[in-house]
């Protein structure tokens, strides 16, 4: 955008009228400049993946029904997969699990993910850095580099990565998914960089069960980390140190 | 030996041949032109959306300039049936040019070449260029 | 004892139809990996459970055969011994056409073959398959110096026991390296061990001993140069010791598993209810890879005949290759223990053992991989003087 011409040279008792409008339109489009500059290349700080947040689950498995399927049929809407129609050969970016305690026979189901671990195995084994976490925590699979060697899967303690086995049509604009890739549960970074919480959350809030509950863990504030801070909660696997973003209570 | 030049030299020339059909048929599209021109972005695109990609892949920006689904919105061809047409039909806007040039597209595989919400996109039927108009043009005037 | 004169070998017919059929193979793997890769690897029957399948298990038998055929050359130009000094140009030049027949396989395997040059290019130097990929290509480039300065005339001996030497100490890290491409997999309750770079380490000499051997004894007897009984049944005893190892080995991993409680499950897996990785395990590589081999090499009297060890060498590679698929595939089978203490089941196979059956394109990609391997070899050696013309025992070193 061209700045109009600040003339320097005229003294300020010598300015004209049109020289005031002129300097005054100089100084208000240099202020609003960087604003309107920001916004056209530099966009919102809010909707930039922050480091200084930490997006993470609570899932309380008391309040998870065994029949209920709503947070895997809306990962599936808002998402594309599913429709391929494979069974369990079919990718699953979320599942529902049947647990049944060994020694108690107590009956129990909940809700499995990508667990957005803070030291994720999946990011250290990737050849070619495809399988990335960004400085909110989010755990991604960059399908520009990955090249479908599905070290990844090998790696993940929770089964947690699929690998798509065919040629997809009609992806979803924001979820972009191909052939000969590995992808997983994204926490709807669409979503989550608008503000927004993921389909799974939402729609196990609309069913009235809401045992999922969204939020920064780094916020003391927040209704999440208030949660973790009264209640008991578990993360999968804890033996191996990753510090997953998702955790569970009541299992 | 001199047979074997001038048939070499014949097949050359005759590679040579779409060229002299004047390049391909590129579709117009809808919503306001780049600020940058078209040529600007015929030979930049990829490393436009290249980078913005990786903004907002690894970084989560998503107000960038280059983004494949504001790319596939504004250029949305319609076909027979006045949906827009995916790259499995060679009228897509990217397909009558990257056909020409033989250059293989690698960002459908994954992105979906239509725009989600096709009622947003402007419904034009394919516009004359102006070579039709020229042609159109001398025959009306003999 | 004659100066070793070493010379191409000539196209005979039974060559020729040798190589129309290695082609057959390569054509047949080239036509299942063009289907694959057009369809999705859906068409192998693949699932999100077992993703590492038979290419793999071709794949990785290749290159840890890779490196352990470069052991004839190393213990003639790092440890001196003057018998194994003929065969070290062919063992060179083993070691590079099976690693590319082992990396041919492994990157036309993946999902997005056309990606190779970001792999090449594009380094995570955290993940240890990243550094393999580096160590490969350092392989080709050593291996190619290393069987350059052999081949060069007035070479002095110093550089070519120096570019033995790091050739030899390169393919040792390399091997570790695959060997913790699953040693350091902490989510899989078969891999998680440190003993699985060592393991691999032994396994490469006894692989690659005993395709070293195969491939000698075949090309010898087709081109009609002599090979002496004693050259081979020392090879065979020297396999014996490295068939021990692997079994040694194999023992530690699976003693030291069998002592954790944590571990217990994946043992009594493989050792007793697995089903078809058992019978592989104990019938496979066990006796057949392993104690038959052993026996019949060091047998008193049949040991010395030369049908003893090539058979012995025959057997050590079914072995291998049950080893491999019994670690590979039984594996990624084995359910993965996310919530120890309770019965799991879900949509997505969890808890309950994986079903794999190989298809035909795989095998087919697989074969193909050790047909392009023989294939360059037999080209290298018409082509270059790399087979002596006589490794009669009367010609041989005894040292």
């Amino acid at each position: 955008m061209k700045l109009p011409a600040l003339n320097f040279d005229k003294k300020p008792t010598e300015m004209n009228r049109r020289d005031f409008l002129k300097s005054g339109g100089a100084v208000a489009t240099l202020t609003l400049a960087p604003g309107v500059t920001l916004m056209a290349f530099g966009g919102d700080a809010e909707a930039q993946a922050d480091p200084g947040k930490r997006w993470g689950l609570l899932i309380d498995v008391n309040k998870c029904a065994k029949d209920c399927n709503a947070c895997v049929s809306a990962c599936s809407t808002e998402n594309g997969w599913g429709q391929e129609g494979h069974g369990d050969k079919g990718a699953q970016w979320i599942r529902k699990v049947d647990l049944k305690d060994k020694a108690t026979g107590r009956e129990s189901s909940l809700p499995m993910m990508c667990q957005h671990c803070e030291n994720p195995p999946c990011v250290d084994v990737c050849p070619t850095n495809a399988s990335f976490k960004r400085p909110d925590g989010i755990v991604l699979v960059d399908k520009h580099k990955c090249i479908g060697c599905r070290y990844c899967m090998m790696a993940c303690p929770y089964k947690a990565r699929s690998f798509i086995h065919e040629d997809v049509t009609d992806q979803k604009a924001h979820a972009p998914r191909g052939k000969g890739t590995v992808e997983s549960c994204t926490l709807c970074v669409h979503r989550v960089d608008t503000g927004g919480t993921p389909a799974c959350v939402e729609a196990c809030s609309a069913t009235g069960h809401g045992a999922m509950m969204f939020g920064d863990l780094n916020d003391p504030d927040s209704e999440i980390s208030k949660a973790l801070d009264n209640y008991p909660s578990v993360a999968l696997r804890d033996d191996l140190g990753l510090n997953p973003g998702v955790r569970y209570s009541n299992l | 030996m001199k047979r074997l030049l001038v048939s070499l030299m014949f097949l050359v020339g005759l590679a040579a041949l779409p060229a002299l059909a004047g390049g391909p048929v590129i579709p117009k599209a809808s919503g306001a032109p780049h600020a940058e021109g078209n040529e600007y972005w015929r030979i930049n695109h990829m490393q436009l959306l290249k980078h913005d990609r990786d903004e907002t892949m690894r970084l989560g920006d998503r107000d960038i300039q280059a983004s494949l689904k504001e790319c596939v919105t504004c250029h949305a061809v319609n076909g027979d049936d006045a949906e827009p047409v995916s790259t499995a039909s060679d009228k897509h806007f990217c397909r009558t040019c990257h056909d020409y040039v033989a250059v293989k597209i690698d960002c459908f595989s994954c992105h979906n070449s239509k725009p989600e919400t096709p009622k947003q996109a402007l419904m034009r039927p394919d516009t004359p260029d102006s070579n039709e108009i020229a042609a159109y043009l001398k025959e009306a005037a003999e | 004892m004659e100066r070793t004169i070493y010379r191409e070998i000539k196209a005979t017919p039974q060559i020729l139809q040798l190589a129309a059929l290695l082609g057959l193979f390569i054509l047949a793997a080239a036509a299942s990996i063009l289907y694959v890769e057009h369809h999705g690897h859906i068409v192998t029957g693949m699932n999100n459970e077992i993703v590492w399948g038979l290419p793999h298990v071709f794949a990785i038998f290749l290159i840890v055969a890779a490196s352990g055929a470069l052991n004839v050359a190393s213990i003639a130009s790092v440890f001196g011994k003057t018998p194994y000094k003929p065969m070290a140009r062919l063992s060179g030049l083993l070691a590079l056409s099976l690693l590319a027949g082992g990396l041919a396989v492994l990157v036309l395997d993946l999902g997005r073959p056309d990606r190779l040059i970001v792999a090449m290019t594009t380094y995570n130097f955290k993940s240890i398959f990243a550094w393999n990929i580096l160590l490969y290509n350092g392989f080709f480039v050593i291996v190619g110096a290393y069987l350059y300065v052999q081949m060069a005339r007035s070479m002095p001996y110093s550089v070519i026991r120096v570019a033995g030497t790091v050739a030899f100490l390169w393919r040792l890290v390399l091997t570790t390296g695959t060997g913790s491409i699953f040693g350091w997999l902490v989510a899989r309750s078969a891999y998680d061990a440190a003993v699985m770079a060592p393991l691999f380490i032994v396994m490469s000499f006894s692989f690659g001993l005993a395709v070293f051997i195969l491939v000698l004894s075949l090309i010898t007897r087709l081109t009609d140069r002599s090979l002496g009984p004693k050259l081979i049944a020392r090879m065979g005893r020297l396999l014996g010791i490295f068939a021990g190892l692997v079994l040694y080995f194999t023992a530690v991993q699976h003693l030291t598993n069998l002592y954790a409680a944590e571990h217990g499950s994946v043992e009594a897996f493989i050792l007793r209810d697995g089903g078809i990785y058992t019978q592989l395990f104990w019938v496979g590589q066990v006796i057949i890879g392993g104690l038959i081999p052993i026996a019949l090499v060091f047998h008193p009297t049949g040991g010395a005949k030369p049908a003893s060890t090539i058979v012995a060498s025959a057997l050590v590679i079914a072995g291998g290759f049950s080893q491999l698929y019994v670690i590979l595939i039984g594996g990624q089978a084995f359910p993965l223990e996310i919530f120890p203490g309770f019965d799991v089941s879900s949509s997505f196979s969890d808890g309950v053992v994986n079903a794999y059956s190989p298809s035909y394109l795989e095998l087919l990609l697989g074969l193909g991989g050790v047909a392009l391997a023989l294939a360059i070899t037999g080209f290298g050696m018409m082509v270059l003087r790399i087979l002596p013309t006589n490794l009669s025992d009367a010609n041989v070193g005894q040292s």
